[in-house]
């Protein structure tokens, strides 16, 4: 075919149902639309400012960052956003779409629950119907993020097919979307997916690189050394690592859950145990095995357990221009104490994955260096499994 | 008609030069008046030797063609039925390597089969192996929900090189140039769906299904072969009506959950019955 659609480099496309095609044609004009739109732009910023509590703040970590060889660490605090992650930024910007494309229903995929409740947030706001997709494992690892999203009136289906994980939640919501496309948006909650989402979901989060590299500037007075984020599905690495794309001397770092490490095969180390392939209507890396059944993934952190990943990441993986690591489960808990105790910040664990990065890459790099952290999240949602992990409550005190 | 002739060169839409086994079918059908019975069951289901002597039973019952599923892990276009069957098919230990068994038994029992996959299982093989496989085991062609024509580069060129059918879907939310891009890339039949949704048994089938049977004859002079929601005699005889082909899956496939292939069979036979009610 001459012309390959939503394509970065060999990766992305749409490996979908014909059913769906008109729905994601009509998306990629209205978004196409709305971005160059004043009121659209006027709207999704004066939610931002009043509503989100952008621009989120950067803080600069001292006794942390004692661990990190001496170099300067910096945290891009997305975890102060309502919601508790940076998981608000699409949303808000996909349900302003919703709204213009006359939809009256919102679906979505949720693991750990944070674009779950992002969702049922902007749902409630904006007067939409809104169902979530979850798979039953993580409904019982994140039972507290389901009471949020019922709070917030929305209704939680626990996806109890195949792995009951987020794959599967994805594969619900998007049969789900194929039934009732006409009155329903699919707010996919990360950089994957069927064209225009990747790039799309990237565009509504490009504000985290926006705002950090110009605090950065500010604050020090030269761009970081390195950038570093988390990758589950990859928004949150995408939307601070596309402002810093042309700044050659940005090292962009991404984090993958290395779980039980890469050779247990129990990891969501995508670009470490992963091949090309196609999940979830784009071509990719995956885990999978030599037939191309998906090989489930694992990891202590919901929101990174994922078999697959952004196809503009595997393209930044494919070109060098980024390069992508792995955190075994106990690196990002020691991270996350870490964190908690050298500067009073409770980071999500997913987030914590980024913390244990800065670690590794600061003692390689040395006190020189200008480390820049995305802390997509807060780690509320995660006190029951570090008290878990950690063993700081007893039977008494309520641990089951 | 004429000689096989077949160039590796990708021609998008190249015209068909020689039919296939199914696409003969579906014109002995025509000829007939009647629509063809379209039986879909996976490979490995309950466990891969039962599911082939399934599929080489349904042929002897009356379908006049056989889609041979392969089980994946991610079937996004399934119902609960299907899914159910084919975690069991992998739960078993059922391969890819499996289908190209099926295959070779229901076209060695004088049948067509068309094999039913998600796109992920063909890259993995390599999309020229998987094509020369299916193509050496006597398949027609491949039906494929998740791929659509603009991303079939490899496989058009695939499907010509080894003369195999290729089988896309038109739904019920196709536009006018849809239809056209989706059809033009078609051979042997094009998959019209029924409705908007996925694999399942319906209490009736849409009107929608007549009216995107209807766009897509305004296109193309394929076969229309209609599938997703039929599970019974009546509902086939509705859709034969107006479609070429009447295509089954999760009824068949609850049929032989429940009752083993005596069951698939009979249903089968009522099937078979359904769609030669309306003689066209
Ligand atoms: C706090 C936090 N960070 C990161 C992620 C991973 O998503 P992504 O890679 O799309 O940023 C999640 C997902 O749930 C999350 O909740």
């Amino acid at each position: 075919m001459s012309e390959q659609l939503g394509r970065f480099g060999e990766f992305g496309g749409r490996y979908v149902p014909e059913a769906l095609i008109p729905a994601l044609e009509q998306l990629d004009e209205v978004r196409r639309k709305a971005a160059v739109d004043p009121e659209f732009v006027g709207e999704l910023d004066r939610l931002h400012r009043t509503y989100t509590g952008r621009p989120s703040i950067i803080t600069e970590v001292p006794r942390f960052a004692a661990h990190c060889g001496g170099a300067r660490v910096i945290l891009k605090r997305e975890d102060l956003n309502h919601t508790g992650s940076h998981k608000i930024n699409n949303v808000l910007g996909q349900a302003l779409l919703a709204k213009r494309m006359g939809k009256t229903r919102v679906i979505a995929e949720t693991g750990a629950g944070q674009h779950g409740v992002a969702t049922a947030t902007a749902a409630a706001l904006l007067g939409l119907e809104c169902v979530v997709y979850m798979g039953a494992v993580d409904t019982r690892r994140q039972a507290l993020n389901v009471a949020r999203m019922r709070l917030l009136g929305a209704e939680v289906v626990a996806v109890t097919n195949g792995s009951q994980t987020l794959k599967d939640a994805v594969n619900e919501a998007l049969r789900d979307w194929v039934a009732n496309v006409d009155s329903t948006h699919y707010v996919l909650g990360t950089v994957t997916g069927p064209h225009p989402f990747p790039e799309m979901v990237r565009d509504f989060h490009r504000i985290i690189g926006v705002e950090a590299r110009a605090q950065v500037l500010d604050l020090v007075g030269r761009l970081p050394d390195a950038v570093l984020a988390c990758v589950g599905g990859g928004s949150n690495a995408m939307g601070i690592f596309h402002r810093f794309l042309l700044d050659p001397s940005v090292r962009l770092i991404g984090l993958e859950a290395g779980g039980e490490g890469v050779h247990s095969g129990r990891h969501a180390a995508r670009f470490s145990g992963g091949t090309r392939g196609v999940l979830h209507g784009a071509a990719t890396y995956v885990l999978q095995d030599d037939d191309g059944q998906t090989i489930e993934s694992h990891s202590v952190s919901a929101g990174l357990d994922y078999p697959s990943v952004g196809p503009e990441h595997a393209h930044l993986f494919e070109t060098g221009r980024a390069e992508y690591r792995a955190v075994t489960d106990d690196e990002a808990m020691q991270a996350f104490r870490l964190l908690c105790r050298t500067e009073g910040i409770i980071p999500a664990i997913e987030s914590s994955h980024a913390l244990a990065g800065a670690m590794a890459v600061g003692r390689e790099l040395g006190p020189e260096a200008l480390l820049l952290v995305s802390l997509s999240g807060r780690g509320d949602k995660d006190v029951h499994t570090a008290a878990r992990w950690f063993g700081l409550l007893d039977d008494a005190e309520g641990m089951p | 008609m004429t000689p096989t002739v077949h160039s590796a060169a990708a021609t998008p839409a190249a015209p068909a030069v020689r039919l296939s086994p199914g696409a003969q079918v579906l014109a002995a059908c025509r000829a007939e008046g009647r629509a063809a019975l379209v039986g879909y069951l996976p490979v490995g289901f309950p466990t891969v030797q039962t599911s082939i002597e399934a599929m080489v039973a349904m042929a002897r019952a009356g379908a006049d063609i056989i889609e041979v599923g392969v089980p994946y892990s991610d079937p996004l276009m399934d119902g609960p039925v299907i899914q159910r069957a084919t975690e069991t098919a992998l739960e078993g230990g059922t391969r890819v390597d499996d289908v190209f068994e099926a295959v070779h038994a229901i076209s060695a029992a004088g049948a067509a089969a068309y094999v039913m996959t998600y796109w992920n299982l063909v890259l993995r093989r390599g999309v020229d192996r998987f094509a020369a496989d299916l193509a050496s085991a006597g398949g027609c062609g491949l039906i494929t929900p998740d791929l659509i024509p603009d991303e079939a580069g490899e496989w058009l060129a695939a499907s010509d090189a080894h003369g195999l059918d290729r089988v896309f879907l038109v739904a019920p939310s196709s536009t006018p140039e849809r239809l056209a891009i989706a059809t033009g890339a078609c051979r042997g039949f094009v998959y019209a769906a029924s409705t908007m949704g996925v694999t399942g048994t319906r209490e009736t089938v849409g009107s929608a299904a007549e009216t995107v049977v209807a766009g897509t004859r305004g296109v193309t002079d394929l076969p229309v072969c209609v599938g997703l929601g039929v599970s019974n005699r009546a509902q086939a005889a509705d859709v034969a009506r107006f479609a070429d082909g009447v295509i089954v899956g999760s009824a068949l496939v609850s049929a032989l959950g429940e009752g083993g292939i005596p069951a698939l069979e009979a249903l089968t036979r009522e099937l078979a019955a359904g769609v030669r009610e309306s003689r066209r």
